[in-house]
């Protein structure tokens, strides 16, 4: 059951996006053609809890759902099935004001800050808006909140009048921050924040990020497909895979002794600096499509360890013994039968 | 230099616009060993794209090789004309994109894009065209490649589609590629294999590469030699080991501390101040000096040539007087 100490919980949350078939498939249809919609099964039976004060790494390669978790939490996508809590009471429950309260405590950082900022609106603007909107701050005291906004990100106040094109990458990044920052949420959803920045960039980005969850005492939800920024700045790590969780675990313990066969994978592939002229390990075989994903567990075509038991049974996430859990038969009574 | 199938020297790459000249490539020396990767590292608009280009002949107006010479297999192929570069291009030395949703064509049939590769340099049949290009596809693992011929770009996921531009890259078995960050939008094991294939490749094959890169990591475990681009010139080159173990120039030092890695977890990255500076209005001296921590007046006021620091070559003063002293 849901921790109610928990900020954020998820409880078999899934979503599916539904292409309807369109009026030609219909009217082929009609006609004895067999047109079926088109379900992606983008986030499939999804549990886990946020802590106040945690930074919890989101990690999957690209289609596997983990951006589709960060919108659910967000609020910008609502759930097909399963049930959000806040503080541990259900959303769907909230009065309007409540619901209101705890969706702005949750703010959203995109990956490319060229695409989220309006660029026919000025940085002040930019930042600016939300809080007046939200009755944060008075239209008269809006020229301070965005000046301390922008000094808080380690930007200079003046360019409160500058246009988004008139940034470095880095700058608008920072602009990114200080926008979700002004209407003081509880919660960070960062969706690959710092990927399209270059790494002496993105070191002072992330540097950034951590200087303020001290000072603000943030949550974040950091979702990522660079291992390396996740381990450097994540307390615990959430693996996803084709809409499901595989596993999830403290930071050090997942890193050290990852249980899934796919974060064992994913580890052993990823570049690092003090793996010179390695020979590759590669693990076969690409990512299914989210829209007939494989029966049983969803890795199980690509797994060197599969058993005809995983072609048939999907596993659940149970305890394993480093501490966190993981979804594999070989975690729990073996692969074969 | 016979050993080396090609050889950069003083290379300058300028770019004439209104707001004045542009020094993307600002004297790059670089050369290449058969079957030799080289890691060419650095950040956005340090030039290292610019090289590359400037190397295949492809930088259009107001850009132009100002000075330099780019020799292949001995002969010097700067300012060719542009008949005579398309000789070499696709041949001799072949490019592969970063993103190969962009260098294929949405509307042709992987099939009539190779088909045309080989045809552009080889008169041989269309039915031993396609032989090859299959032969081609084989070659970088893509499953079923006598049927996949017949497939448009977008029925490919995006690590297939890079295959396929790694394929056509091959196809004429050329004596350097030159690949402008080709996994950077690809995942990690996707990446992986591509990583593996090229690898394969370049022993198998002897075929030399230029591997672009903003990402140290990518390079440390694919390249044999490295060299970091800062402001149009190279600060630091040398043996992957060398470069990256033992660091001579601060900007080499403070990418190398960027990379969250093992062991320092939260605690700060070491953080380069500033950005990079404009390319239209570099500073005197040395380009690195504003955002360097260990710059003294002599930095401010000349520009470090490149010198040899034990098993590397680097360009900073610093580095240089350490050198000496020891």
């Amino acid at each position: 059951m849901t921790d109610p100490a928990s900020l954020i919980a998820l409880e078999g949350v899934s979503k599916r996006f539904v292409k309807p078939v369109d009026l030609a498939g219909k009217i082929a249809n009609m006609l004895g053609a067999n047109n079926p919609t088109i379900t992606v099964h983008a986030v499939d039976r999804v549990t886990f809890q946020l802590e106040e004060g945690e930074v919890v790494g989101l990690v999957g390669e690209s289609g596997c759902g983990k951006s589709t978790v960060g919108r659910l939490i967000a609020g910008i996508h609502a759930p097909s099935e399963g049930r959000l809590f806040w503080h541990g009471k259900d959303l769907a429950t909230l009065s309007p004001e409540e619901k209101k309260a705890a969706k702005l405590s949750i703010q959203m950082i995109f990956q490319d800050p060229m695409a989220s900022l309006n660029p026919r609106m000025r940085a002040g603007d930019i930042i600016g808006e939300a809080p007046v909107v939200h009755g944060l701050v008075s239209k008269a005291e809006k020229a301070d909140a965005v000046a301390t906004a922008l000094a808080r990100v380690g930007l200079d106040p003046t360019y409160a009048r500058r246009y988004p094109h008139q940034f470095s990458g880095g700058q608008r990044a920072r602009i990114g921050i200080a926008r979700a920052l002004s209407v003081n949420p509880k919660v960070l959803v960062c969706d690959e924040s710092v990927a399209a920045l270059d790494v002496s960039i993105q070191a002072q980005v992330l540097n950034l990020f951590m200087d303020l969850r001290d000072q603000l005492g943030l949550t974040y939800l950091f979702i990522s497909h660079d291992l390396g920024v996740v381990r450097h700045i994540a307390s615990r790590v959430v693996i996803m895979y084709l809409g499901r969780i595989v596993e999830t675990a403290p930071t050090e313990a997942l890193f050290d002794h990852p249980a899934h066969p796919y974060t064992q994978a994913l580890l052993a592939n990823v570049p690092r600096l003090d793996a010179r002229r390695r020979t590759f390990t590669t693990i076969k075989g690409e990512i299914p499509s989210p829209i007939h994903p494989p029966p049983g567990c969803h890795f199980h075509p690509r797994c060197p360890l599969a058993g005809p038991r995983c072609a048939r049974e999907a596993p659940v996430l149970a305890r394993a013994v480093h501490g966190g859990s993981v979804a594999c038969h070989l975690n729990a009574g073996g692969v074969d039968a | 230099m016979a050993d080396k199938v090609l050889a950069v020297e003083g290379l300058k790459t300028h770019f004439f616009t209104r707001s004045g000249v542009v020094k993307a490539v600002d004297g790059v020396s670089l050369s290449l060993a058969p079957g030799e990767i080289l890691g060419l590292v650095g950040e956005s608009g340090s030039g290292k794209s610019v090289t590359g280009f400037s190397i295949l002949g492809l930088i259009d107006p107001p850009g132009k090789i100002v000075e330099g010479t780019i020799h292949l297999n001995g002969r010097n192929i700067a300012g060719l004309p542009d008949e005579e570069a398309q000789k070499i291009r696709g041949k001799d030395l072949a490019m592969i994109f970063q993103d190969p949703m962009m260098t294929l064509n949405p509307v042709l049939k992987i099939e009539t894009q190779m088909v045309e590769t080989v045809l552009a340099h080889e008169a041989v049949s269309r039915a031993a065209a396609r032989a090859r290009a299959a032969e081609a596809l084989a070659m970088v693992g893509i499953p079923a490649p006598e049927e996949r011929l017949d497939a448009y770009p977008h029925q490919f996921s995006g690590g297939m589609r890079q295959r396929v531009a790694i394929a056509i890259a091959l196809l004429h078995r050329p004596r350097v590629i030159i690949a402008d960050e080709p996994t950077t939008a690809l995942d990690v094991t996707i990446q992986s294999q591509i990583l593996a294939k090229v690898q394969e490749l370049a022993r198998d094959t002897g075929t030399a590469l230029i591997w672009i890169t903003h990402d140290l990591t990518v390079i440390a475990g694919l390249a044999d030699r490295v060299a970091v681009m800062y402001a149009g010139r190279i600060v630091e080159q040398g043996p992957v080991d060398a470069v990256l173990d033992a660091p001579r120039h601060p900007y080499t030092q403070g990418l190398i501390g960027s990379v969250p890695s093992l062991g320092r977890r939260g605690s700060r990255l070491a953080q380069i101040p500033g950005a990079a500076p404009s390319l239209a209005s570099l500073p005197p001296g040395c380009p690195f000096a504003p955002r360097c921590g260990a710059a003294v007046d002599l930095c401010r006021r000349e520009r470090p040539a490149l010198v040899a620091l034990g098993p590397s070559i680097a360009a900073c003063h610093v580095a240089r007087q350490a050198g000496d002293a020891a």
